[in-house]
């Protein structure tokens, strides 16, 4: 593989069919948009089992000095191969998701997510500072259309919400850039991660990043635009909101935040925490009481990407690792449960919860599927989600055992929602006529279920296959880290060790005299 | 210095004159019908003086070889790109201006009258004078003739009051501006004992005395409402609205560049020793800029309105890059003003070509619902418009920002950078409803008639500029701007 610039075809490759699809039938439109994403899927495993793990920290490196101040600098560590990974996986299914959903302007929609899916391999790929950040800030647009042009009734104040929100959380962020860029001469992210900013700076620019980054998570109070976003997004639209653009925020923090301001990332950790605490019990109660399917998964979002923050911030290689898991498993299991819920809202056009019921019935492989998708998103061993958790909260334990405990509140909590959910989805007794009617899963919606429940299935039983290679990415983080640590309060450093095993019995005096 | 030699230095000039006064003549005798043939007539004047332009534009002029006529006027390289981008923008007015005043939307008349590209050359004219001054006395001579010729463009369809009502507007106000500035320069000349912008400078060194400070604020004031910069901004939104179309896409484009460029040669080249007395008075007038014009565009429902508050928000970022006050600063404002000419060209362009049946034009957001359905080329080069002005990646407009908002942090001026930048996103509200408008909501079932091929080529242009192809534009642009700038900032 030696030379052939991998990352760049594999933007290259959904650019083309967007520009294809832009022109094309809609029935062509489909078959092109599936066709390139399939063939950037490939493209990826392609990239997946070249990946060296244990070689150089940065592959697949390419660089081609653009002009004034840009340059063209790809390369990939374990943490963007996997975040790719999910990118790249997660896009045929959302074309298979809209392919009878979607009727108007079929063309136009498929290249907004065509190039959607360029600009986020771009995002994670990028290793030039102002290169990740067009990539990072271009996604805006396909969005902006995809919600506003085929979003649900209320789309309007939803795209307005999703565009101004995020605009500003990143204009402040390129102003720091600006600073950064000044300050240490380059805008190489490689060097940037081993530069020494000074310690009164980082604080600004901590918060500068923290801006766009907290939004684009989103961490409450900042997650309000997150819900109508979600809710008004057509079904392939909510996700890869919550598959894929979530996670930049998460990448933005394991990729900046840390790495270049590990005093202020110290400093600061209690406001992550603190807001990561209000918002895994809050949102989780703003869940429970929700009537919409959707506006439920997404608020549910909101609480695990607290999860993916607190452990981010955990400062240790159990909190890192977990908080990556937690981000793929969040990825594969919202995006399949907003496909779940996509499934039935393409049968009967409603979200109301309450216009279901007894899908177990007339709909038994759904149920099937929507029931591991629904144990994984709570947390249940044998799935994805459970790894990343108990890394997560193992980590953020070490740290402080406060958040570790009201955090783990938000597993209880999950699962009440998330089986409430499911209950009055799926059992019960068959109360509105048309539901009951509704047919079971076609072999298009098998073909987007049944990979990701294979994937989430993998992850929970054989996670190393997915931190083998972030391992040593997060070793080298945890190092750079590891002076600016706070102390946790756990006390886990071991103390001397006993003479003797713990069980053993005192000698007692008769014995010795009894030697006599 | 001898005469032959300052002729030679202002030869584009001389050919504008020329071609002015003898297509003057033409359209005295030959009436309305010749307006066409004057008017490519005239386009290929300005093309003509435009490649004159050229030499020293790539090898970039400065020091005393360009003074002509004993320091009055100053062919340096930053008074060369001006002038090639007004030349551009004016041959883009001319261009455009054929379809509209031939259609209904120009009212009962329907004839294009042929003192409109006359006018613009003797505008274009002004201009260059403006930009090339190097005495308060040819500033003013230029800033009057190119004043003057703007008074009649916007009122140059007269059976329509509203044209008429923005002339009349046009001509009260910018004759105020043009005394605040004379009263300012006297009060230049009288304290530093000059005219010459050498000879004020000389005087303005060291401590400056209240009299003098007064003279810089008043001639600021003046030139601030040229370039329309709040609080001096109030004439545009009107002016914009009434003045036909073709006309306002001259204004917001050409003379803004004129008025930009003078307002930086005066700032550095006057009153570069003083850079303390503006400094903050043009902070002041960016970020009042940038904020008045986000928010007064908000509620508007007229599209020629809105973008004439889209303007005021642009000439605040210009300002921005004349706040930072150094070569670098001057050479972003530079690319941005590239950049916006380019941006509300097209913008201006692709209004024009939304029209009825009969040629009247769209003008409200109402008109334009649902346009990504009727007329989808023009709602995706509208789409792309939009967000380049809102400065979104990987459109031009955002490189635009990206090289003014550099160069304020670089230089420092970081919490005034900070604070630009977040009120550049109330700016993008306005600009995605646009988006919205035409992309979300169901058309509104007008018929669209046919536009000109002119408009068409135009549009196109404008448009590849803008998109992500314009990038491969900016080496040569970012070249040209350093040396502009680099005359600017030139100690002999």
């Amino acid at each position: 593989m030696e030379g052939l610039p991998i990352l760049s075809l594999m933007m290259l490759v959904p650019l083309a069919g967007a520009l294809a699809c832009l022109f094309a039938g809609a029935n062509a439109a489909r078959w092109i948009a599936l066709g390139a994403t399939l063939v950037t899927f490939v493209l990826g495993v392609v990239l997946w089992s070249n990946y060296q793990i244990g070689g150089p920290q940065w592959q697949f490196t390419e660089r081609a000095e653009l002009f004034a101040g840009f340059s063209w600098a790809l390369g990939i560590d374990g943490i963007a191969l996997m975040l790719i990974m999910l990118s790249v996986f997660l896009m045929p299914v959302c074309i298979l998701a809209s392919w009878d959903s979607v009727k108007k302007r079929v063309g136009e929609y498929l290249a907004a997510f065509l190039v959607m899916e360029t600009l986020m391999i771009g995002t994670f790929a990028a290793q030039d500072l102002f290169l990740f950040y067009v990539f990072f800030e271009a996604g805006l647009i396909p969005m902006y259309l995809i919600i506003g042009v085929w979003g649900g009734d209320n789309r309007i104040y939803a795209s307005y919400k999703f565009f101004l929100y995020t605009l500003f959380g990143s204009v402040l962020m390129l102003i720091a850039m600006f600073w950064m860029v000044a300050e240490a001469g380059t805008s190489d992210i490689p060097t940037l991660m081993q530069y020494g900013f000074p310690p009164a700076a980082q604080t600004w620019l901590w918060l500068a990043f923290f801006a766009s980054f907290a939004v684009k998570v989103p961490m409450w109070p900042f997650h309000t635009w997150l819900p109508d976003a979600h809710v008004q997004a057509p079904t392939a639209g909510s996700v890869i909101l919550a598959g894929v653009l979530l996670k930049l925020g998460g990448y933005g923090f394991i990729r900046f935040s840390l790495p270049m301001f590990p005093e202020a990332s110290a400093q600061f950790a209690w406001l992550v925490f603190t807001l990561s605490m209000i918002a895994v019990v809050y949102t989780s109660l703003v869940a429970l009481v929700q009537s919409d399917m959707k506006k439920l998964i997404a608020y549910s979002s909101v609480a695990h990407m607290a999860i993916v923050t607190v452990g981010l911030f955990a400062f240790n290689v159990q909190g890192l690792e977990g908080a990556m898991i937690v981000m793929l498993s969040h990825g594969l299991v919202s995006a399949a449960l907003f496909l779940c819920v996509g499934v039935i809202y393409d049968r009967l056009h409603t979200r109301e919860i309450a216009r279901y019921g007894g899908l177990a019935i007339n709909m038994p492989y759904y149920a099937l599927f929507f029931l591991l998708f629904t144990m994984a998103s709570i947390g249940l061993p044998g799935t994805s989600g459970f790894v990343g958790e108990f890394l997560s909260l193992a980590g953020i334990y070490q740290t402080s055992s406060l958040v570790a405990l009201v955090c783990t509140t938000g597993i209880i909590l999950g699962a009440a929602y998330m089986l409430y959910l499911y209950r009055r989805v799926a059992f019960g007794g068959q109360v509105n006529e048309d539901a009951a009617a509704m047919r079971d899963i076609s072999v298009r919606e098998w073909a987007m279920m049944a990979p990701i429940a294979a994937s989430v299935l993998w992850m929970g039983v054989y996670p190393e296959s997915f931190l083998a290679p972030m391992r040593a990415d997060i070793a080298v983080l945890d190092a750079r880290l590891a002076a600016a640590a706070p102390a946790g309060d756990a006390a886990l450093a071991a103390g001397a060790p006993r003479a003797e095993a713990a069980n053993a019995l005192p000698e007692h005096a008769s014995a010795k005299e009894g030697a006599h | 210095m001898d005469f032959a030699a300052s002729f030679a230095l202002i030869a584009p000039e001389l050919l504008l004159t020329g071609a002015g006064l003898v297509l003057l003549l033409v359209a005295a005798w030959g009436g309305d019908k010749s307006a066409r043939p004057i008017a490519i007539a005239a386009a290929a004047v300005l093309f003509g003086a435009g490649i004159m332009l050229v030499p020293g534009l790539h090898f970039g002029v400065d020091g005393p070889a360009t003074l002509a006529f004993g320091g009055l006027i100053k062919v340096d390289s930053f008074a060369l790109f001006a002038k090639a981008l007004i030349y551009l923008a004016a041959i883009g007015a001319l261009m455009i201006a054929h379809a509209f005043f031939t259609s209904a939307a120009a009212g009962t008349e329907r004839v294009m009258r042929a003192e409109y590209p006359v006018l613009i050359l003797f505008a274009a004219l002004g201009m260059s004078i403006m930009v090339s001054a190097n005495d308060f006395m040819t500033l003013y001579l230029g800033l009057e003739l190119n004043s003057l010729s703007a008074y009649v463009l916007a009122a140059i369809l007269r059976r329509d009051t509203r044209s008429g009502e923005a002339g009349l507007k046009y001509f009260v106000l910018g004759a105020l501006a043009s005394g605040i500035l004379l009263y300012g320069m006297s009060l230049l000349y009288g304290f530093t004992g000059g005219t010459g912008f050498a000879a004020v400078r000389a005087g303005l060194t060291g401590e400056m005395g209240t009299g003098a400070l007064f003279g810089v604020i008043f001639v600021l004031s003046g030139l601030a409402f040229k370039i329309s910069a709040v609080p001096f901004h109030m004439w545009t939104p009107d002016v914009y609205e009434g003045a036909p179309t073709p006309v306002t896409a001259f204004f917001a484009t050409a003379p803004k560049v004129a008025a930009v460029a003078l307002t930086a040669r005066v700032v550095f080249e006057v009153f570069g020793a003083q850079v303390d007395a503006w400094q903050q008075i043009v902070m002041f007038m960016a970020l009042a800029s940038i904020i008045f014009g986000a928010l007064g565009a908000i509620g508007q429902e007229n599209l020629k309105r809105l973008l004439a508050y889209s303007s005021i928000n642009n000439v605040g970022f210009i300002l921005l890059g004349l706040a930072v006050a150094n070569q670098d600063g001057a050479s972003a404002m530079l690319v941005y003003l590239f950049i916006y000419v380019a941006m509300s060209l097209g913008s201006f362009v692709a209004l024009l070509m939304l029209r009825d049946e009969d040629g009247a034009l769209f003008e409200t957001f109402a008109d334009i619902r649902g346009l990504s359905v009727t007329r989808p080329l023009i709602a995706w080069a509208l789409l792309v418009f939009m967000f380049s002005l809102a400065g979104i990646p990987p459109l031009l407009g955002f490189y635009a920002k990206f090289v003014i908002f550099q160069a304020t942090v670089e230089a420092g001026l970081v919490a005034f950078g900070a604070i630009a930048i977040a009120a550049s996103v109330i700016g993008a509200f306005y600009y995605i409803k646009f988006v919205k408008v035409m992309f979300f909501d169901e058309p509104a079932g007008v018929v669209t008639g046919k536009s000109g091929a002119a408009h068409w080529v135009l549009l196109a242009l404008t448009a590849a500029i803008v998109s992500p192809l314009g990038y491969l534009l900016t080496p040569s642009l970012t070249d040209l701007a350093d040396k502009a700038a680099a005359s600017l900032f030139f100690v002999p």
